[in-house]
């Protein structure tokens, strides 16, 4: 048997109804969004909750260094991989985690969101002999107090396959300069995140000095279009967009991609594996003559934290010069704790990835919230949101 | 107690109907429409950039951007080109198989079909595109069985994408035609045969009118879900699909991340009301 047939309009118009009524509901609730409390810190370290949730980049929540402070605090670490600083924003902002190793253009978001709370750093023994030129950064104190514990600096990376890639580049140009670019074309890879405007923006301080770029996240509306101009002219030439560090190794590994940005985590896991891969010098911070995009990190303990007594023995932990040193050395990046250096198993590596030389970090531009007020008074640079919408369009 | 609540439902049939339904009518309408109604007004806010926050005024920038930035157009029409394809490749391939599989097969052999149809259904999604990822990388497998004959694979792009969206939603296609197709009595066939109709005329007048409905309700699960899909375009190629940008906006701009989610529910709903009138639910 076959039921009546409803009316088709009819339905269609509760349904309209229905919708829009809900959403007069919702509408009109409007609900008052609490200002989240931060700026509570901790005044007294007490006894470990037993466990504590983080929130990485790949390759800084390792074994090595995580078992020793178990065993130590009794702290069982379970540890979320970020591909991106979104990835970590997102993530925090769901209050489940306790603390993150947010870079620069993940701080001042985490800080106006209130999903941070201030580090007491008295209650962080090794804070004190914390590089100071890593202390009292924009990116990592607000309000003039610090929001976390830096954790270790270094540059993006220029990385080629070494078989295929020859001679040796040494500047940007081959994954930017649209002439140079065109021989590797469909081989390049190039970070999926808005942060690669600011590589592009990298490229033209050194070879559109017209263009008058100070500060790559400090873009005004000429320097913006110039920079993703430049990168809409790349689109065509890249292979593939990789966010994820494991999916980049695969496409190295198996030579479907062979130059393009990355990180020191991919590029030793794949020489440790014996790919033919090559980058700049360590010794040169792995820079290309431009300079580069690159991170200080800082370890942010979450203002919802379930166990803020157990990140902030983590966070001590971490700038404890042994395992400051493991995670510095496994990474490949520069330790932010002074006395790391001493116990390095290589014992040039902090002079090697000039740890102690703060003059030689300016070439290194560390990844940075864009803002519209760029200190000029006027509101005209590009803010994070355009930042998003630019990167979806280069992307097209 | 149980007797006065049975007296209490006794001889009134409207009651019964809605203690019955006010559970599943409620979730319906709480947590399906209820959502659908909060998706819409949030893409009515905005966002501020850095702390993140909400900004609850109500605006139709979000629909404005969406409508003048035209990279936006250029997602929307990939992704409703590469469904629409995925649907037609999956109705061409899937109605062999569900025909051989509904009239031709031995009753043992349907049975060994139903679960070889099934069987990829029972393994992860991610297994099978990323094996999809190594078959189509550079040197991969399907390099390989190309190079004796000239040529190379399509890499990574829109065509990976319909390739992998084809095979990833087949099963979805198969089955409903398949039970269309068991539902036609043979002696249709056998009598458009003995009236003197070719196979070819009896494929076209009978049997394609009779199964279509079953296409169409096929159609809506491959289209939908090619609509929606997010991580194959991403493993395979480039290109954003508005998934992707959906995904991307979710934690810097969520009403943003709304307004674009609304799409593929507007191309949905048209696309289930010309679906209707072909048919498709007539049946259920």
């Amino acid at each position: 048997m076959r039921t009546q047939q409803a009316n088709p309009a009819r339905t269609a118009w509760l349904i309209v109804g229905g919708l829009l009524a809900a959403m007069l509901l919702f509408a009109g609730c409007g609900s008052s969004s609490s200002d989240s409390s931060s700026g509570n810190e901790l005044k007294k370290v007490g006894k470990g909750e037993g466990s504590l949730d983080l929130i990485s980049w790949a390759g800084y929540v390792e074994p090595e260094w995580t078992k020793p402070f178990e065993q130590k605090t009794g702290c069982k670490v379970s540890d979320k991989i970020a591909g991106t600083s979104d990835e970590m924003v997102s993530l925090m902002r769901t209050g489940e985690y306790d603390g993150v190793s947010a870079s620069g253009n993940a701080t001042a978001r985490l800080f106006e969101g209130g999903d941070v709370d201030p580090v007491n750093v008295s209650l962080v023994p090794n804070y004190k002999t914390v590089f100071s030129d890593l202390k009292g950064q924009p990116y990592n104190t607000f309000d003039g107090k610090p929001y976390g514990i830096p954790h270790g600096r270094g540059a993006n990376l220029l990385m080629w396959n070494s078989d295929s890639v020859k001679p040796a580049p040494k500047s940007w140009n081959v994954t930017m300069d649209p002439k140079v670019a065109a021989k590797y074309k469909g081989k390049i890879s190039q970070y999926d995140d808005p942060m690669s405007i600011a590589e592009a923006a990298v490229y033209l301080k050194a070879h559109s000095p017209d263009l008058g770029i100070e500060d790559p996240y400090e873009l005004n509306e000429e320097q913006f279009e110039a920079a993703v101009q430049l990168l809409k002219e790349q689109r065509s030439l890249v292979g593939e967009y990789w966010s994820e560090a494991e999916k980049q190794i695969s496409s190295y590994a198996s030579g479907d991609i062979q130059v393009g940005t990355t990180w020191q985590y991919q590029y030793f896991l794949l020489k440790g594996e014996g790919k033919p891969v090559a980058a700049s010098p360590a010794s040169q911070g792995f820079l290309p003559e431009e300079g580069a995009t690159g991170w200080s990190d800082t370890w942010m303990i979450s203002s919802e934290a379930a166990h803020p007594n157990c990140m902030y023995m983590w966070m001590n932990w971490i700038i404890e010069p042994k395992a400051n040193a493991e995670v510095a050395e496994y990474f490949g990046e520069a330790p932010a704790q002074e006395k790391a250096c001493e116990v390095t198993k290589n014992p040039n590596f902090c002079s090697e990835y000039h740890a102690e030389e703060p003059a030689f970090w300016k070439r290194v531009y560390y990844w940075k919230t864009p803002l519209a007020d760029c200190g000029n008074g006027s509101e005209d640079c590009k803010d994070y949101n355009d930042w998003v919408q630019a990167w979806t369009s280069i992307k097209g | 107690m149980s007797r006065r609540l049975a007296n209490l439902f006794h001889g009134r049939p409207r009651l019964q109907a809605g203690a019955l339904l006010a559970g599943p009518v409620g979730w319906l309408v709480v947590g399906y429409l209820g959502s659908l109604a909060l998706l819409l007004v949030a893409s009515l806010w905005s966002v501020n950039a850095v702390s993140g926050e909400l900004v609850k005024n109500l605006s139709f920038e979000n629909f404005e951007t969406l409508f003048d930035e035209p990279v936006y157009r250029t997602i929307v029409v990939r992704t409703v080109v590469i469904a629409a394809l995925v649907t037609l490749t999956d109705a061409i391939v899937a109605f062999p198989i569900a025909f051989y599989m509904a009239k031709v097969a031995s009753s043992r052999g349907k049975a060994i079909l139903v679960v070889a149809v099934l069987i990829p259904l029972w393994s992860s999604y991610l297994v099978k595109v990323l094996s999809w990822r190594n078959m189509l990388g550079g040197g991969g497998l399907i390099d390989w069985v190309l190079e004796p004959l000239g040529l190379s694979g399509p890499g990574y792009g829109n065509t990976a994408v319909w390739l992998v969206m084809s095979y990833l939603w087949l099963p979805y296609m198969i089955l409903p035609i398949f039970a269309g197709l068991e539902r036609i009595p043979n002696s249709l066939i056998s009598a458009s045969e003995d009236l003197g109709a070719s196979p070819f005329t009896t494929f076209r007048r009978v049997i394609l009118p009779l199964t279509f409905p079953a296409v169409v309700a096929g159609s809506i699960f491959t289209f939908a879900l090619t609509l929606g899909d997010y991580i194959t375009p991403k493993l395979v190629s480039n290109n954003q699909f508005i998934g992707n940008v959906v995904f991307n906006n979710i934690s810097n701009n969520l009403p943003f991340a709304a307004a674009l989610a609304l799409v593929p529910i507007v191309v949905m709903i048209g696309y289930l009301l010309v679906a209707r009138k072909l048919g498709a639910f007539e049946h259920i």
